[in-house]
């Protein structure tokens, strides 16, 4: 096995680098999402939704299309409850600033990005109260702990599908069982997960599937959002931005209709062309193919840095219970340092530090140092992950 | 030549655009165009639909659930 398909690209930069840091942005995109995007800058041009005349129809029907495969991926039953955003980011706050108010509790984990965290803060200055759940020293949940911290005002319950730090894999399924049972609001951070692990909104009890494209849907920076249940009224989610939506234009207030309501301003139509490329790669390919190459590279890397001295990884080191996210430190050796060396030495890149995620690091006991992260994509190869091992092993042997 | 048309009017774009492709599964014929001035002062589109298809295409939407979109007669 080196790669999923023979026709994909090479993973490797012009200038020989291996790229493994696909859980900050993957790299590199099928090369249908550039040439959609080129398409879409050289023949349509036009903004969607604004016009009436045949270039903004295309434009629209492009992100029209975009919409729709969005659906079908993620088991959404309305494609207009798809709101493109900047990000996953973007997808969190309007769910998060949108729904809550001053007295509403909310239950998340102790795993989650500051893309959760910082919202949920900041809202609590407002009256908003939360409970940490705190996961296993490997960022483990335990769904019970979450059904114990339920109170009369708990509304909402908002978790990481898979951690962006080391890869764990938390039950979605059952705390949305959980959050179901008990009619509360339940919010899922896809960030590193869509496109990867199967996600259902009806099956797994999703209210609010916060998504990114950038990552493993292989789509271009600047697109994501939100995808809103439809146990959720629209007049009840009050919009983080206001402002032109090409409807309804003979009035000063914000539309009370969905998609419209939460997507003011041109959106990124030529970002939403080459995500709509992705996604039809990703359905040609399929995320099971997928998954199953990326769980393959995860356990040979696992395996490969068990064996050497000096190296400690964190979260379940067991490839079926996590993303290809694989987090390590060696002894002796200061993260920041084994980032440098790597680029410099070795021509490898990844991410050091917190990842955004200082309750992760805390959880996982590599606060506040951090650690090295390997992020695999689809693209990386056998060969990609012998080279980062031996370039670790050199590095533990100096360090010890 | 006018009289031979109406207009499905519909919240957005996306609207519409969901609206033709139900129309265009079902081999009937249809065109987005911008909302004329005298049935909206909107600066959209409306989904224009033969004036002969109008029962056919209302009994459609409202087997979809799309009940909230009106058909004017341009």
């Amino acid at each position: 096995m080196t790669q999923v398909a023979p026709d994909f690209p090479s993973s490797r930069a012009k200038d020989g680098a291996i790229y493994l840091d696909n859980s900050a942005t993957s790299w590199p995109k099928p090369p249908e999402v550039a040439q959609s995007m080129c398409h879409f800058l050289d023949e349509v041009g036009a903004n969607p939704g604004r016009s009436g005349h045949r270039m903004s129809i295309q434009a629209a029907r492009i992100v029209y299309a975009t919409r729709e495969m969005i659906t079908n991926l993620f088991g959404a039953a309305d494609p207009l409850r798809v709101i493109f955003g900047l990000n996953v980011t973007d997808g969190i706050n309007l769910a998060l600033h949108g729904l809550l108010k001053p007295g509403d509790h909310v239950i998340t984990s102790s795993m989650e990005h500051n893309s959760v965290m910082r919202p949920l803060h900041d809202l609590q200055k407002q009256g908003v109260e939360f409970t940490q759940i705190p996961c296993g020293s490997d960022g483990t949940l335990e769904p019970d702990q979450v059904q114990k911290a339920i109170r009369p005002n708990t509304r909402l319950i908002a978790l990481n599908h898979a951690s962006n730090v080391c890869g764990t894999i938390l039950p979605i399924r059952e705390v949305g069982q959980i959050a179901r049972q008990h009619d509360l609001l339940y919010l899922v951070d896809t960030a590193q997960s869509a496109g990867v692990l199967p996600i259902d909104m009806e099956e797994d009890f999703i209210d609010l599937l916060a998504f990114t494209g950038h990552k493993s849907l292989y789509g271009p920076m600047g697109t994501g959002g939100l995808i809103i249940g439809e146990r959720i009224q629209p007049e009840d989610l009050h919009p983080i931005r206001h402002g032109g939506t090409g409807s309804r234009s003979e009035r000063e207030i914000q539309p009370d209709f969905l998609p419209d309501r939460c997507e003011s301003g041109t959106s990124n139509a030529v970002g939403l062309a080459g995500l709509l490329a992705a996604l039809e790669w990703l359905q040609e390919y399929g995320v099971g193919k997928i998954r199953a190459h990326e769980k393959q590279l995860c356990a040979f890397l696992l395996d490969g840095l068990d064996n050497i001295p000096g190296v400690e990884v964190y979260g379940t080191q067991d490839a079926a219970k996590q993303t290809a996210t694989v987090a390590f430190n060696i002894q002796g050796m200061e993260p920041s340092t084994i980032g440098l060396r790597l680029d410099e030495d070795f021509n490898i890149l990844c991410r050091i530090g917190l990842h955004c995620s200082p309750s992760a690091h805390q959880t996982l006991g590599t606060f506040p140092d951090g650690c090295v992260r390997f992020g695999l994509s689809a693209f990386n190869t056998l060969d990609d992950i012998q080279l980062a091992l031996d370039a670790v092993h050199r590095l533990a042997k100096e360090a010890i | 030549m006018s009289a031979e048309f109406a207009a499905i009017l519909v919240d957005s774009t996306s609207h519409a655009l969901r609206i033709e492709k139900l129309l265009i599964s079902q081999g009937l014929t249809c065109k987005l165009i911008p909302v004329p001035r005298h049935l909206s002062s909107d600066c959209g589109v409306c989904v224009r639909i033969l004036k002969s298809d109008m029962e056919t295409i209302q009994t459609l939407m409202i087997e979809h659930h799309i009940n909230d979109q009106p058909i004017e007669v341009i």
